[in-house]
């Protein structure tokens, strides 16, 4: 699969101004809220029409301005998973999931299986009941599983997660994970969390302003991200659990870090995003700390965010780590690029793979 | 109840039955229009949609027997082409009824239509549905409500049609005698009383239950909603 976009369109003052290409697997639009995020699924999924552009997915051109080329969203294949999941509520969980595919049956190809996915979204006990009396997790679940069965060839989904609380997230989680690797469908995904983006995605875009700031893999590309809640990934793997202290010792290329006792299993590869602002810099090797992580790197970078602050890029060993420091401390610290420092990380979380 | 009074009930229900069931695909399709219709000449459209409401029912009637008489310009086309005669026949009636009732009908449904959630039809077209199948598949069962509404309200209006009618088709029994027709005939002769007490009795109660089985309707589409 491959999608396209390259597309200019004003709404009232706003100006969105787009072009990237997403790459197999699940590709996040991030960024804040007003970025221009969800007008580029709208724009993807036909619901509306860019003033200028051109969308391609598959070598299929669904929208091209110049040549006067726009194919109605119901002619495009690209399932939507909206935020507020927009279940038929005159119509049973079943009729709902059933009723996509009902329109894609002439599209030849096998066709779409309910009971796989069904299974997939763990979905089999709602069949019969109305979308009324569905949770609010139950309910995006269905409508991931209403969305599949229409066989799209791109599923949008346009920040699922965000009218539902952590533990209902944390129950759809592990469904959109098993959609990417398993149904092998290319999802875009809309999203401000950097947490759900850290754990989703294999390609990030990154949005302000109307604009495409950065596009990349996620490792890379995440960082960068938002000024105001700024971090790093690691690609790290469980190599044995603490039991005494009821600890976790991971491996990453940057060094051992050790965190609360983590569900995965030893050999599971997990993803550890670390905010900069839970990194604190020394020029020595801190002794005596709290602080159970500490990692040797040197400094690649120094990029002033405001008259206060800065974010310190640092290569341990390969991987990235990101620093936010005040300036003064940076000044103090005579941080520059390439002086070896010691990162002290004072909290990590954990986005498993 | 007279052979002749029973004659005007069985009309009254022919035509008020058949005035709502053959303006129904109208009403809807007026009515989204209205809704959803970006055009030029939208509200002149509302306007003429509107009009039997404010006219008087005899303007109404003899516009229509202008134009739908056996003379006027649609009467005379339908009837050669088609054979199709309104002017003094039940079928006429019928007309004068649907005209009537339509703004009533209309609106009742374009409230509805308006309510629907928009959201949901855009949804339904990324799932593969054409506007057609959206609006069978997602705005219709969702408006029904505002349909069966619209329907009886339509049907009463027909019920009770007087002015419009009498002017249009005039006042023959067995053809054009509805009930509100032969009431106001009853109270012009002498000793008629007894027999118009009769029929606004029955009058009364046709629009009652009407009204009801409309309310157990829409409570029922509701509840079926709710829970199942």
């Amino acid at each position: 699969m491959s999608l396209e976009v390259d597309v200019e369109h004003a709404r009232g003052s706003f100006q969105l101004r787009a072009r990237f290409t997403a790459a197999p697997g699940l590709t996040a639009l991030f960024g804040r809220s007003g970025s221009g995020k969800t007008s580029i699924v709208d724009i993807v999924g036909g619901l509306i029409r860019p003033t200028r552009g051109k969308v391609i997915v598959d070598g299929q051109v669904l929208v091209d301005t110049e040549r006067r080329v726009f194919v109605p969203a119901h002619r495009r294949r690209i399932g939507y998973v909206f935020q507020d999941s927009r279940l038929f509520p005159h119509l049973s969980v079943r009729h709902n999931l059933l009723y996509g595919r009902w329109f894609a049956r002439g599209n030849g190809g096998a066709v779409a299986d309910l009971g796989a996915v069904v299974d997939l979204l763990g979905i089999g006990h709602l069949l019969d009941r109305q979308p009324d009396s569905l949770s609010g997790g139950e309910k995006q679940r269905v409508a991931i599983g209403r969305a599949l069965l229409a066989r799209p060839l791109l599923v949008l989904m346009d920040e699922p997660l965000a009218s539902l609380d952590e533990a209902r997230r944390a129950e759809i989680l592990p469904y959109i994970e098993r959609l990417r690797d398993e149904a092998g469908v290319p999802i875009l995904y809309v999203s401000h969390s950097v947490a759900e983006v850290a754990r989703l995605a294999t390609t990030v875009v990154i949005m302000a302003e109307g604009k495409v700031t950065a596009v990349g893999p996620v490792l890379d590309t995440l960082p960068l991200a938002d000024a105001n809640d700024g971090g790093s990934v690691l690609d790290a793997t469980v190599s044995r659990h603490d039991e005494a202290f009821e600890l976790s010792v991971l491996t990453t290329a940057a060094g051992e870090l050790q965190v609360p006792r983590l569900g995965a299993p030893t050999g599971a590869h997990v993803r550890a995003y670390i905010r900069a602002r839970d990194v604190m810099l020394s020029l020595r090797p801190p002794e005596d700390i709290s602080a159970l992580n500490v990692l040797g790197g040197r400094v690649a970078s120094v990029t002033p965010i405001s008259g206060a602050q800065a974010d310190v890029r640092l290569d341990c060993n390969g991987a990235l780590l990101m620093a936010r420091l005040t300036i003064k401390s940076v000044e103090r610290l005579a941080l520059t690029p390439g002086r070896p420092v010691f990162a002290v990380i004072k909290s990590v979380s954990f986005e498993r793979t | 109840m007279t052979a002749e009074e029973w004659t005007a009930v069985r009309l009254s229900l022919l035509v008020a039955t058949t005035a709502t069931l053959a303006s129904l695909p109208f009403g809807i399709a007026i009515a989204w229009l209205l809704a959803r219709g970006k055009f030029w000449g939208k509200s002149v459209l509302d306007t003429l949609v509107h009009l039997p409401l404010i006219l008087p029912p005899v303007v109404t009637g003899y516009l229509l027997l202008l134009s739908f008489g056996r003379r006027g310009f649609i009467g005379s086309f339908l009837a050669d082409e088609f054979g199709i005669v309104f002017s003094f026949r039940w079928t006429g009636a019928a007309l004068a009824c649907a005209i009537m009732g339509f703004p009533l009908m209309v609106r009742a449904i374009r409230l509805s239509i308006e309510a629907v959630d928009r959201r949901l039809e855009a949804a339904a077209g990324t799932l593969g549905a054409n506007p057609l199948w959206v609006f069978a598949t997602v705005t219709l069962p969702l408006c029904l409500p505002g349909i069966i509404a619209g329907a009886i309200l339509g049907f009463a209006k027909s019920m009770g049609e007087f002015g419009a009618t009498i002017t249009f088709v005039s006042n023959i029994p067995g053809e054009t005698q509805t009930l509100p027709s032969l009431i106001y005939t009853l109270t012009q002769v002498p000793g008629g009383d007894a027999a118009a007490m009769r029929l606004t009795l029955v009058s009364i109660a046709i629009s009652m239950v009407a009204l009801l089985g409309s309310e157990l309707l829409a409570r029922r589409i509701g509840s079926r909603r709710q829970t199942a």
